[in-house]
């Protein structure tokens, strides 16, 4: 007998998950070897992209009724669209597993707990600048109150799964604003700065070091007020609407002729960013500005590289030391195509001796939220991961977005090697090295 | 029913959820789906062995498979039953240097051999187009081919031993690591391409050779299809025999394209990718003369590929090809009718005249240099109408295949895909001594049961050509 959830459930699909995109797979299997939950789960075919695909169309067509292993395969997906660049036939795997969470979302009812939380975070926190900026002055309180060590003994975090535990060990110190240190060079250039909320509240530093290494080459940097999170949280979860309605604020806030970039330093916000024009396809008022946006925006790194970074970096003299690997952003590098630039200013960097680490493209299970949704799934992962990074042993692990980069944190102190290695931003990174070797 | 296996491989590798039974209900063939009953994940000969028993016992099909990267539905459980994974027997077990063999058990991925053996200074050959994902075992059940079959020959030509599981549950050793045996009919080799319809075989031993020191690359374009089919029987006739000389039509190029951005010129009507290996000086030679011959056959261009990169990036795309071409229509089917080299030209000019009859779009690529095409319908099985159009087309390039000589299949497997025209192969008489022979080793018919034998085989066409 089929359920009236089940029902409700086949129809949503048809509604929200498009036949056209399905067909488009012919089930070669040419993304499996690039799927992360395929490898880690010693090759499940329910966990691989070809087998999801089936899935969503076997929704459709009835072949299958919703239950809770047709609901763990799509939840497993760790989004990462690894396999878009191994798919021959094109397949937009991104948009696929959005319209299926979008399918989910509007046909099952939520407990009362996951509807609070869901608002709370979707409708409050990353859905304004300003909220976000006070649970982060939370965290801050947290952190220095003392209450962070009460909490602990208390136990209050043992309601999470035990990963979030250690997420919260890595939350960086926030910093208040500190003063600036770089040398600025006449300005040539102008360039508007997309904040991101993570990065505006707790990767502050980041953020300050972000503009002053761009004023250090040169450009001016505008950042514009009334800038929002990105919505990219909101179209993974299957909350595509309310992340539009981000979108759109941001294409408002950024709509002027003054500058020829928009320019940010989380891969997974980038790419979301990348990606208006295509969302707002639909929508008369927004498409073309969309269009604009997205087309305007661009990564830290190759805005670097742009601006002439390398040259500067290979004019610094210093002894060959450190070995420095990159762990790619998915979004970054599959949905942006993004991965020699990054490389490039790691090579050139005066000091440290680029190596390529294993599977460096591969995800390491941050997944925006997905190593707190799927605790054991993102060890397996981050654990096959480590594994690459403990045969090359690096002293630092350079990413580009702050979920890999406190992945990569919590990696190395489940491994017990915090005094051998340190997870940092890119950014992070090369201001610690230009500082040093400016002049 | 799951218990006795969950006895046999621990409830880890008993898989009955409906998203299971719904993700191995498919392979890489459009339009063949079945749900099996359960999915197991043996961990060696001895799990094999047992669920083997119990199958032939209760009369229960049993389907072996890869990747499921199967293109003629010779792996979908079209009569339920158990689908039988070789994940956890994905073991490289011992390479023999001093035999020159590698002994593997089914789930090592075809690619990962390739490179072991080779960062070994050995060299394992076969290498199908979907070698990054697909399994020895796969391969050797059906006799996979590939771009290197030109010169290596196919995966029956390096297969030496087999361990393999009768469906009585008898366990067998066929062959060994000699280069001559002929004790007894060659049973082993009955067992390659079967497509598990025979048994189980649970270990592999290959036959490797040593690694050629050098490889080169050439690429020419054409402004006919002709130009490129006379180029590949002149290089022939010139006494190459190059390691892989492939061809790709223009929709494939611009498909190619689509998918890889590596600047193929979208309006070439023709390409040949021509690779020569072996020692410096022959490769050199052979390169340059194979260049000259497709200049001398009307090539608008012919180069030699920048570097070793460049080449494989061409070759990875030619690997794409069918998965590219899928980005121009909902549903592709592609056939593999293989002819006498010979016979290239007039095979690539009838498929076109198909295409022209029967109104449906073909593109072909494939191994010209083996006589092995790959024509592609794209289409939309939602189409009934155009869907009818598309088989009496595909059949048309069945019947013209066998009349100049060639196969239904080259390399792909018959399955149950195309069971219906593997009389017109073989004839009433030879169905007939395979029949016999199936009955003799599976009188059950538990091993993957409806494929290469099907309830109903289409008649033969009549045509008329011109």
């Amino acid at each position: 007998m089929v359920s009236e959830l089940q029902q409700r459930m086949q129809e949503s699909f048809q509604e929200n998950v498009s036949e056209e995109y399905l067909m488009d797979c012919m089930r070669c299997g040419f993304c499996l070897p690039a799927c992360p939950t395929y490898l880690a789960t010693n090759q499940d075919e329910t966990h691989s992209p070809r087998g999801r695909i089936s899935l969503m169309k076997a929704m459709r067509d009835g072949d299958v009724v919703w239950d809770g292993s047709v609901e763990e395969a799509f939840d497993m997906c760790l989004g990462c669209r690894a396999c878009e660049p191994a798919c021959p036939a094109g397949v937009q795997y991104g948009v696929l597993i959005e319209e299926t969470r979008v399918a989910v979302q509007q046909a099952k009812p939520q407990g009362g707990v996951e509807k609070m939380v869901r608002k709370a975070a979707f409708d409050g926190v990353f859905a304004d600048q300003k909220k976000m900026a006070s649970t982060v002055k939370l965290v801050q309180f947290y952190q220095r109150s003392g209450l962070q060590a009460t909490t602990r003994k208390i136990g209050f975090l043992n309601l999470f799964p035990p990963f979030m535990k250690e997420m919260e060990g890595v939350l960086p110190k926030v910093e208040s604003k500190k003063k600036r240190t770089m040398l600025e060079k006449p300005k040539t250039t102008q360039v508007a700065f997309f904040t991101g909320c993570l990065m505006d509240t707790l990767f502050q530093e980041t953020n300050r070091k972000t503009i002053e290494l761009l004023e250090w080459l040169g450009a001016e940097v505008i950042l514009p007020k009334e800038q929002q999170c990105c919505g990219a949280l909101h179209g993974h979860s299957g909350e595509l609407e309310k992340g539009m309605r981000n979108a759109k604020a941001n294409i408002d806030a950024f709509d002027s002729d003054d500058y020829a970039f928009i320019v940010n330093n989380a891969g997974g916000c980038g790419a979301f960013l990348s990606e208006y024009g295509k969302h707002l396809q639909s929508e008369p008022q927004y498409r073309k500005k969309a269009e604009r946006f997205s087309r305007k925006t661009i990564d830290i790194s190759s805005l670097f590289v742009r601006l002439g970074m390398n040259l500067q970096l290979k004019a610094m003299t210093a002894e060959e030391g450190a070995i420095v690997t990159y762990q790619d952003s998915c979004h970054l590098r599959n949905v942006n195509k993004v991965f020699l630039e990054p490389r490039s200013l790691l090579q050139d960097a005066p000091g440290f001796e680029y190596k390529e680490l294993i599977d460096a493209g591969s995800c390491c299970g941050s997944a925006g939220i997905y190593n707190l949704l799927q605790p054991e799934m993102a060890k397996k992962i981050l654990d096959l991961k480590m594994k690459g990074v403990k045969e090359l042993q690096p002293a630092k692990i350079i990413t580009s977005n702050p979920g890999c980069l406190m992945q990569m944190q919590v990696g190395i102190q489940q491994e017990g090697l915090e005094k051998e290695m340190q997870a940092v931003h890119i950014v992070d990174f090369l201001h610690e090295v230009v500082q040093k070797n400016q002049n | 029913m799951k218990n006795p296996f969950i006895s046999i491989v621990g409830a880890e590798n008993v898989k009955d959820s409906q998203a299971h039974l719904l993700a191995y209900s498919y392979d890489a063939t459009a339009n063949f789906q079945a749900m099996p009953d359960l999915v197991l994940s043996p961990k060696n000969t001895e799990d094999i062995t047992e669920i083997v028993k119990i199958c032939a016992k209760e009369q229960i099909p049993i389907v072996p498979r890869g990747s499921g990267t199967n293109l003629a539905a010779g792996t979908v459980p079209n009569q339920g039953g158990i689908v039988l994974l070789f994940n956890n027997m994905n073991k490289i077990l011992e390479l023999d240097k001093e035999n020159l063999t590698v002994t593997v058990q089914p789930g090592v991925i075809t690619q990962d051999l390739s490179i072991y053996v080779e960062q070994n200074g050995l060299f394992y050959p076969p290498d199908p187009s979907s070698m990054k994902i697909s399994t020895i075992g796969g391969n050797v059940s059906e006799n996979s081919g590939g771009l290197r079959g030109l010169k290596y020959g196919v995966t029956k030509d390096y297969v030496k031993a087999l361990t393999f599981v009768a469906p009585d549950g008898e366990v067998m050793k066929l062959g060994g690591k000699l280069a001559k045996d002929v004790a007894g009919y060659d049973l082993m080799s009955l067992l390659v391409g079967a497509e598990g319809t025979l048994g189980v075989i649970t270990e592999i031993t290959l036959k490797l050779i040593p690694l050629p020191v050098t490889k080169k690359t050439g690429i020419a374009y054409f402004n006919s299809m002709e130009d490129a089919a006379k180029t590949v029987s002149a290089i022939i006739a010139n006494r190459i025999i190059p390691v892989t000389l492939e061809f790709m039509d223009k929709g494939t190029i611009g498909a190619v394209e689509d998918f890889m951005k590596i600047g193929l010129p979208r309006e070439a009507e023709a390409m040949l990718l021509m690779e020569q290996d072996g020692n410096d000086e022959q490769v050199d030679e052979d390169i340059q003369k194979m260049i000259a011959i497709a200049e001398e056959n009307g090539a608008t261009s012919a180069i030699l590929a920048a570097s070793e990169k460049e080449a494989d990036i061409l070759k990875t795309g030619r690997r794409a090809a069918l998965s590219a071409l899928s980005r121009k229509r909902p549903t592709t089917i592609l056939e593999d009718a293989t002819v006498p080299r010979s016979e290239i030209a007039k095979m690539v000019k009838a498929i076109q005249e198909i295409a022209v009859k029967y109104d449906v779009q073909i593109n072909t690529f494939g191994h010209a240099g083996d006589g092995n095409l790959h024509p592609t319908c794209l289409t939309d099985v939602r189409d009934k109408e155009e869907m009818e159009r598309v088989e009496k087309a595909l059949e048309e390039i069945f019947q013209v295949a066998i009349e100049l000589g060639g196969t239904i299949t080259g390399e792909h497997g018959v399955g149950e895909m195309k069971a219906p025209y593997l009389e017109w192969k073989l004839g009433a008489s030879g169905m007939k001594l395979m029949r016999n022979i199936k009955q003799s080793i599976d009188p059950q018919n538990i091993m993957n049961p409806g494929k290469i034998f099907a309830k109903e085989m289409k008649k033969r066409l009549v045509i008329h050509n011109g």
